[in-house]
């Protein structure tokens, strides 16, 4: 690896970043006063960092390649991976279940209450990962637009409870139904577009949704957005901000179980089964008899059902909430979940949630590099393990290389 | 420049005495915590980090001259993004993390979000830039103060000065969108349908961020408004302003605090001439004032941004309080607020019952060969 | 009438805007199916790049005209240098994955960006120096159209032809068509494929900066997030006007910015974007691949 090639490549590239870096990092200008700042010294952590960096980076992409030569060897991934073997045996399956079940009821009573809290902001994107994956991972759409629905759902809870006094309980099946309406209603017309044409439609609908919440002001309140909505109800027992913020907490754990089980079953149904053919191939599909707008549309409205779900439970949390928080880059990151943790692979998507949501909240030790090393994650976590965290199995089982070329 | 040179040395070994100084302090535990919550990521970063700056000079500054009874300050800086989800972990991992004191919210609606969270852990929260009028007024928040007129005064006054002062009778209202200007726009809305004294000949809010402004400009000249009042912040209130200069329209530009800020008149230019801003009374000739501005330069060789002097008040109003007080528990806090006044860079100033400022008093300004010039 | 007049024309200059950003998203798109989220933020770089140069050169005395020049060329070749690095760290590692990890790389990549010029610069909003003075034939028509206005007008109109001509008749933009058309067929007649994705990352981006520099001298200021916005208008364009096609990606993007433009005059700018989006769905629904995209008949 250290070779001396290796050393002048690294050399050369910490060469060219200092050239590509310079204008940015090292000149600061101050247009009113007519003062240049020169940071000279940036140069230089350009010039080491970039060097190291670099030469790590090759080290991963050369690992990388290795790996995945050997893995088509292997007669496409069998034993995908260790975490696939383990859950193959039901043995280790239940023992790691019901230790992460019992780590999971734990966990208020280990941690702080900030803990618990961001935990809880977690498991929500657990559901809604699990949402999108339906729409995404198996059926195959493409959808950008999903904080739509999670709007939705949180308007519903907020406007229901503000204008009529209505409580969670009430409220979160019609958040979730109204959700899933508008799923249909959205899908119905745009559904026949393919790939990325749906995803710039479904892209510009969420912004649609959000545009309307801000400006149509007597609705919605604008973007001075609805507060004092009330917290979940436990039998009309009235409970201190910590206490809520646990039960909040168990709440969602038995809204993740769920909608694991509900998600698992689903997958091998009747009805995933045609998302996934749909997904692979949907002439062929199509000639099995398998009624493609329906499909999709399930599909679309399933998704949008677990968003409209957690969008009462976020505006349930958060106690206030306003457009801001329904903006492109959440369902950008919603995406990134599903995608990072692997597509249509559950486990995937559980750890991807826990890792993007937890990672920034972690990250905040480096302050204002927070962002950026969050941004250089994601980059890094897509090149070196493109397929996601755990792959789906099926998935790959499919994948020859004329069927890639196809999907690009 | 040698003096700069001197000032920066000072600077630097006063930072150095700190940095040597707070891990001993950590370990006695006698520190003062203040959180420092706001947009320091993503697209409001701009008004969230000039409050950052604030904080770090007051707290270096007060470190420097031997903490409060002995008690240094540690800033606890956490983002928020402006969203009320993040806002409410921030303010449960600053509670958890000990914070005594809060600076900020930077946006009305994540400052919403995340006040219930402090008020149950006792917590004050000051904040230099949330106008939202409920905050204060719906008697909802009794941890909250701030150091900036709610969108309502605001808009009172220059709704008063556009009828009364300059005696317009067509105006239109324009805003951004956002939970700052809208709300000043649609107050300013409804004290001018209420005057009787002018038409509303439009009402409308620009996308902020969009790449040209020349529909709407050549919209508010459709329109034939005498002064248009714009609700917002100054990134997109000097691209409006120079767009109607750009489209030869000479119509009286009204605006608010969100806009007295000199970067307005450093990205407008020419164009700036002549508009009038609301903002807090007397500023440039404040002492203080100057000061501020000039430690902002010295420490970070920049222009301080957008509501930095109201943050760098409201931590000045919070120190005080906690010497004055001699705790920093909610009620004693909130006593000495309400009774002592505080020399601060916008005023001398203290709290009413509700958690508004009194006597920072506002007046308009006008821009003056690139300057803000106050309206007497 | 005037006031149609006056609306068309911020809608056409509203559409040049786009479109110079839009035709980078276009080649991209069109060459390795990429919607390349990071292209808005080469956008800003360049325009910051510009700002910094211009600043410097005026500061020590260079002649308006060698600013202009000197600003541009630096814009382009800076930004040409970040799109060519960016596809080498980002996107080439993953030709051969599943779909959408480019597009989740290409999201991570747009926040590292905003974030390096935020911290390395500031969050604060930059007065752009104006490099382009008034013409003094323009000013009975000032109101109307502007001389920015014009000069975008004009550079737009150049450089898509340009990249038309480019792509229709030189060497490279026939091996562009090739690639776009059939990777694998395009590699086995002898064509450099990871080249010519190279060549159209530094065009695409050249065009960016172009924009950067122009967007930025009209509206007069620059932050680190201008790229956000303008990138998901333009690429709104691009996907309008049919993705992969360059005449498209103009058409599309006049469209969006008439459309915008009517909306706030007649109706009401509240809900410009609700409008613009509406469009797109509308048309998207009756034109399945946008305005001018290719239709593809389906394989089986």
């Amino acid at each position: 690896m250290f070779t001396f090639p290796e050393i002048k490549r690294s050399f050369f590239i910490s060469l060219w970043f200092v050239f590509l870096t310079f204008p940015i990092m090292v000149v600061r200008v101050n247009s009113i006063e007519k003062t240049v700042h020169w940071r000279w010294e940036n140069i230089f952590y350009v010039a080491v960092g970039s060097f190291f960096l670099s030469m790590i980076f090759r080290y991963f992409l050369h690992r990388r390649e290795m790996q995945s030569s050997e893995d088509s060897e292997k007669e496409d991934g069998t034993g995908q991976s260790f975490i696939h073997d383990l859950l193959a045996n039901p043995v280790y399956r239940n023992t790691l279940g019901s230790a992460l079940m019992i780590f999971a009821i734990a966990f208020p009573f280990l941690f702080s209450t900030y803990q618990t809290n961001i935990m809880t902001t977690a498991l929500m994107y657990v559901v809604l990962g699990l949402g999108l994956n339906i729409v995404v991972g198996l059926a195959g759409l493409l959808d950008l637009g999903y904080v739509a629905f999670y709007a939705v759902g949180a308007y519903t809870y907020a406007l229901l409870h503000y204008n009529f006094g209505l409580g969670f309980w009430v409220v979160l099946p019609i958040g979730g139904l109204l959700a899933a309406l508008f799923g249909i209603l959205l899908g119905i017309p745009v559904l026949r577009l393919r790939g990325d044409y749906l995803a710039i439609v479904t892209l510009g609908f969420g912004e649609i949704i959000r545009l309307i919440l801000e400006n149509w002001g007597s609705f919605s309140q604008g973007p001075s957005g609805i507060s004092n909505i009330a917290r979940p109800a436990l039998f009309g027992i009235d409970m201190s901000l910590n206490t809520a913020i646990v039960y909040i907490y168990y709440i969602m754990i038995i809204f993740v179980i769920i909608t694991i089980f509900f998600v698992n079953r689903l997958q091998d149904s009747r009805l995933g089964r045609a998302w996934i053919a749909l997904r692979e191939d949907e002439i062929a599909c199509q000639s099995m008899g398998i009624d493609k707008m329906k499909t999709k549309l399930v599909a679309f409205s399933l998704g949008a059902f677990w968003a409209g779900i957690i969008g009462v439970v976020f505006a349930a949390k958060t106690t206030f909430i306003n457009p801001a928080s329904f903006t492109f880059l959440e369902s950008a990151i919603i995406l990134s979940i599903v995608v990072l943790g692997g597509m249509g692979s559950i486990i995937g998507v559980i750890i991807g949630a826990l890792v993007l949501i937890l990672l920034p909240e972690y990250l905040r030790a480096l302050s204002e590099y927070r962002m950026l090393a969050f941004g250089a994650i994601l980059v890094c976590m897509m090149v070196f393990r493109p397929q996601g965290i755990i792959a789906s199995v099926r998935r790959t089982y499919k994948y020859t290389p004329q069927n890639r070329e196809e999907g690009l | 420049m040698k003096g700069m040179l001197n000032r920066k040395l000072i600077a630097a070994a006063a930072g150095l005495l700190i940095a040597a100084a707070l891990p001993a302090a950590g370990l006695a535990a006698d520190t003062i915590k203040i959180g420092v919550a706001g947009p320091h990521s993503g697209d409001l970063a701009s008004y969230g980090l000039p409050s950052v700056n604030a904080a770090k000079i007051v707290a270096e500054k007060i470190n420097a001259a031997g903490g409060i009874d002995g008690k240094m300050i540690e800033l606890l800086i956490e983002d928020t993004v402006c969203k009320p989800e993040v806002a409410t972990n921030t303010a449960t991992k600053l509670v958890s993390d000990g914070a005594q004191l809060v600076l900020g919210g930077i946006c009305s609606g994540a400052t919403k979000a995340a006040l219930p969270i402090y008020n149950n852990a006792g917590i004050l929260v000051m904040s230099p830039s949330a106008t939202n009028p409920a905050l204060t007024q719906s008697g909802d928040y009794p941890n909250f103060f701030r150091t900036i007129a709610p969108d309502d005064a605001q808009a009172q006054l220059d709704v008063d000065f556009a009828l009364n002062t300059l005696g317009y009778t067509k105006i239109a209202v324009v805003h951004d969108k956002g939970d700052y200007g809208k709300g000043f726009a649609e107050f300013a809305k409804k004290f001018l349908e209420e005057s009787g004294k002018a038409e509303v000949v439009l009402f409308e809010g620009v996308t902020p961020g969009a790449v040209d402004y020349s529909a709407i400009v050549q919209k508010i000249k459709q329109s034939g408004a005498e002064a248009v009042m714009f609700g917002g912040y100054h990134p997109e209130a000097s691209k409006i302003i120079s767009m109607m200069k750009k489209k030869r329209l000479d119509t009286t530009f009204i605006s608010d605090d969100g806009v007295k800020d000199q970067t307005f008149i450093k990205v407008a230019g020419e164009s700036s001439e002549g508009a009038y801003a609301s903002g807090p009374m007397d500023t440039s000739s404040n002492p203080l004032s100057i000061q501020a501005v000039q430690e902002h330069k010295d420490k970070f060789s920049a222009d301080p941004g957008a509501f930095y002097e109201n943050a760098y008040s409201a931590m000045l109003a919070m120190t005080n309080a906690v010497a004055k007080a001699g705790s920093t528990d909610l009620a004693e806090l909130k006593k000495v607020l309400q009774t002592e006044k505080t020399d601060t860079p916008i005023g001398s100033i203290s709290f009413d019952e509700k958690g508004d400022a009194i006597g920072v008093g506002f007046s308009v300004y006008q821009v003056k060969d690139g300057v803000f010039v106050e309206l007497k | 009438m005037d006031y149609f007049i006056e609306l068309l024309f911020s809608g056409l200059t509203r559409g040049a805007i786009y479109a110079l950003i839009a035709l980078g998203y276009t080649m991209v798109y069109g060459i390795i199916g990429l919607i390349n989220f990071a292209h808005g933020e080469i956008y800003m770089i360049g325009a910051f790049t510009a700002f910094i140069v211009a600043t410097v050169l005026s500061i020590l005395g260079f002649p308006a005209l060698a600013i202009i020049v000197l600003a541009g060329l630096a814009a382009v070749v800076w930004s040409a240098s970040y799109g060519y690095t960016i596809e080498k760290v980002a996107y080439k590692p993953l030709r051969h994955a599943p779909r959408l990890s480019p597009l989740i790389s290409a999201i991570g990549m747009s926040i590292f960006l905003q974030n390096y010029v935020l911290l390395a610069q500031t969050s604060d909003f930059l007065p752009f120096p104006r490099l382009i003075p008034d013409f003094h034939f323009m000013e009975p028509v000032a109101h109307i159209v502007g001389t920015t206005d014009l000069v975008i007008l004009v550079t737009t109109t150049i450089v898509m032809i340009l990249l038309t001509l480019l792509i229709k008749y030189t060497r490279i933009g026939k091996a562009m068509r090739a690639t776009a058309q059939d990777r694998t067929m395009a590699m086995l007649v002898g064509i450099n494929v990871n080249r010519i994705i190279s060549v159209t990352f530094i065009i695409g981006s050249s065009l960016a900066a172009i924009g950067g520099l122009l967007i930025a001298s009209h509206i007069g200021q620059i932050n680190f997030y201008i790229g956000f916005i303008a990138g998901i208008k333009a690429f709104t364009a691009a996907v309008l006007g049919g993705i992969g096609s360059i005449p498209g990606a103009v058409l599309g993007s006049v469209v969006l910015g008439l459309t915008e433009s009517f909306a706030t005059g007649y109706v009401s700018s509240d809900y410009e974007d609700v409008f613009a989006f509406s469009l797109l769905v509308l048309i998207l629904i009756f034109r399945p691949s946008g305005l001018l995209g290719k239709v593809d008949t389906q394989k089986v």
